[in-house]
């Protein structure tokens, strides 16, 4: 039988099958945050469990910790307690490697990740997050998961699933100049919307998804979560072997050749069927802003704010009104008349190396504009932060005016310092444009690193490829 | 896990699709390390009018008069009505336990998000799928009939009114029905294949050495 990616990496997972077909799932890696996993050691502890494989655990705080000041702890006492109750539940139980506040590859859960090659090919990997999606650009099955599915896997490395079904995303063509992977995705999202891939795993496939870097890539699966389902993937190619060789925990020498053997089969077998299709045109897809409370309110760039009235289902038109009632906008807008308070580039969606790049090559010898309060650039690692300072790009950011800081979720979510006042606009290079995501009454604009650059410098929302 | 068998309780209606986790317990509530005490804090930024932290005395906090859990028509309520897609967003199982511990049992909705969905059934929460047009109709006869309340019979996998003049039946996976009624904890479940489980990790890390 033909079968897809999904098919492969679910079938080789499967310990055993109950007669209503829930799978009893075997789990290669477990990433653990701060946030989503103290509840389940306390599980685990009231059980008197133990981790069933240690080696198995990878474990950083990122959610909670400070991007400034770092000489001063976390000084909110609550997070503080947060990120110390990880510290002690690694102390007991273990994990393969930790990177705690203040270690210098400490960063965001999904970018060291696929960073230190913790995540490899053909694995599962899950954690309490749903962007872990992020790690299916490695050709592997990744999910997030509750908090007690963190515990079900910390006791039995297994957890209970049943298969979803399947969606190819197949993109055609080629994306144009300064059209970025979060783009495509806010793109595929606004057609397909925000419960468009609920119950299926998606395989983004075509030319256009061939042809994007491994970042881009981890961008595009990173938002799948955003488009209803569980889990995104890419199946491997050379781009993939060449970004995993030589991390320090990818195999070496007769193991990597092994290795990549194996990985070499992570593709969808030719003629294989999906049960939902979508086809997308690389070269229609425009930069990308989002105007509303939920990712599927999205236009292009040189669109406009929608209008409720036009709206013919009521849920629709209801959403649409209360959406506009909280950002502050009024229907038909250009959405280049729109000014920004603050910019926000960073998160497990953009805030590795090639997006900082991105947004560097905007920011060079420009200045952030007078009517923005605030431009944050928070890279999404340790090692992300000291590649970036070797390549300069601190000095061009900060020359701009841009704040260059310590690594963490940081104005994702805002529950560390960094937030939106109420009804303070931001550019944010994030996934979730929900309300108070960012700091209650804050609003929130997705867009991509570049736009978010260039909208720090016009200081509204513009084309990058029009910035003068 | 508190089982769940059958419920009846009143009905409240969130009138919007694609609520959110981030909604349904906001953030700053996630800096807690227990599993309880969030039932105050569902639905923080509708329900009150202030902005709220941990650790403020919600009691003395004004509410917003306008949310309907603060309608005195839907005190007590312990099924949540909701629009499609409901849990969207985060995977936070904050949001399952702030529901579960304002006393929500039960919720119907034409869909959810899969994570929500999942983390539901791990808390004693049933989340009941119908049609949309099912889902209409019970919109409607919350708003027109104060106190409106339903039945949850999980065995029969029905949810009626109490006159009868309204029932549907609703599909739940065996597995989980399961669970829930008989309040399993699925970890000791999964244990009872341990060898089955150390069998196959065996295999696996045998051929593929670089996972451990
Ligand atoms: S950066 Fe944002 S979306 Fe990503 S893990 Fe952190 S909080 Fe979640």
């Amino acid at each position: 039988m033909r079968r897809t990616l999904y098919d492969k990496l679910f079938d080789s997972h499967v310990v055993r099958t109950e007669s209503d077909g829930t799978a009893l799932l075997y789990i290669d890696r477990h990433l653990v945050h701060e946030v989503t996993s103290p509840q389940a050691y306390e599980g685990l502890k009231l059980a008197g469990r133990r981790p069933w494989r240690v080696s198995s655990v990878v474990a950083t705080a990122d959610h909670n910790t400070p991007t400034k000041d770092w000489d001063q702890g976390i000084r909110d006492p609550i997070s503080r307690t947060q990120v110390e109750t990880l510290d002690a539940n690694i102390r007991t139980y273990g994990a393969k490697v930790y990177f705690p506040f203040l270690d210098k590859r400490q960063g965001i859960v999904h970018v060291i990740g696929p960073e230190t090659g913790a995540t490899l090919p053909g694995m599962t990997v899950v954690c309490g997050d749903s962007h872990t999606s992020t790690h299916g650009a490695f050709a592997a099955l990744a999910f997030g998961i509750g908090t007690s599915e963190v515990e079900h896997v910390l006791a039995t490395q297994c957890l209970l699933m049943k298969k979803a079904k399947s969606m190819l995303v197949r993109v055609d063509g080629r994306l144009a100049q300064g059209v970025t992977a979060k783009d495509l995705v806010l793109a595929i999202i606004g057609r397909i919307g925000t419960a468009g891939g609920t119950g299926h795993a998606i395989e983004f496939a075509g030319s256009a998804v061939r042809a994007l870097s491994m970042e881009g890539r981890m961008t595009v699966c990173n938002m799948a979560i955003e488009a209803g389902a569980r889990a995104g993937m890419v199946a491997a190619d050379d781009t993939t072997i060449d970004y995993v060789r030589g991390r320090p925990y990818a195999p070496r020498g007769a193991d990597w050749d092994r290795a990549v053997a194996l990985w070499c089969g992570l593709v969808s077998d030719e003629g294989a069927t999906f049960d939902t299709t979508h086809v997308f045109d690389a070269a229609a897809v425009q930069p990308q802003v989002t105007w509303g409370t939920s990712p599927e309110m999205v236009v292009p760039v040189d669109g406009r704010v929608p209008d409720p009235d036009r709206e013919r289902d009521t849920t629709r038109r209801d959403g649409y009104a209360k959406a506009l009632a909280y950002m502050g906008l009024k229907p038909n807008t250009p959405i280049t008349d729109i000014a920004v308070d603050k910019v926000f580039i960073g998160s497990c969606t953009n805030s590795r190396i090639e997006d900082l790049r991105a947004a560097a090559a905007v920011a060079r010898g420009r200045k952030v504009a007078s009517n923005v309060r605030l431009a944050l650039v928070v890279p999404g690692s340790g090692t992300v932060k000291a590649q970036a300072e070797s390549e300069g790009l601190d000095r061009v950011f900060r020359a701009a005016g841009f704040e260059w800081r310590e690594p963490g979720c940081s104005m994702c979510l805002a529950m560390n310092d960094d937030r939106l006042e109420p009804g303070e606009r931001c550019a944010s290079t994030s996934n979730r444009n929900f309300e108070g995501r960012q700091g209650a009454g804050g609003r929130t604009h997705l867009v991509s690193p570049a736009m978010a650059a260039a909208a720090a410098i016009a200081g509204r929302f513009v084309d990058v490829r029009r910035l003068s | 896990m508190q089982p769940f068998r059958l419920h009846t309780g009143v009905v409240v209606p969130i009138d919007r699709a694609n609520v959110d986790t981030d909604a349904i317990i906001p953030k700053q509530f996630l800096k807690s390390i227990k599993r309880s005490g969030f039932g105050p804090n569902l639905f923080d930024e509708w329900r009150y009018l202030d902005h709220g932290e941990p650790g403020m005395d919600n009691a003395k906090r004004p509410e917003n008069p306008d949310f309907v859990l603060n309608q005195p028509r839907y005190r007590g309520a312990s099924i949540l009505l909701a629009r499609a897609n409901f849990g969207c967003g985060s995977s936070r199982e904050h949001a399952p336990w702030a529901l579960a511990d304002y006393g929500i049992r039960a919720l119907v909705a034409p869909s959810y998000a899969d994570i929500f969905f999942n983390n539901c059934f791990k808390n004693g929460v049933l989340p009941i799928v119908l049609g949309d047009s099912e889902v209409s109709r019970l919109f409607d006869a919350t708003l027109a009939f104060p106190g409106f309340s339903l039945t949850v019979d999980l065995e029969r996998q029905t949810v009626a009114t109490r006159d009868g003049s309204m029932s549907f039946g609703f599909a739940v996976e065996p597995f989980r029905k399961k669970c829930l009624l008989e309040g399993l904890d699925d970890i000791g479940l999964t244990l009872l294949h341990a060898d089955q489980i150390r069998a196959f990790e065996a295999r696996r890390l045998a051929e593929q050495p670089w996972i451990a």
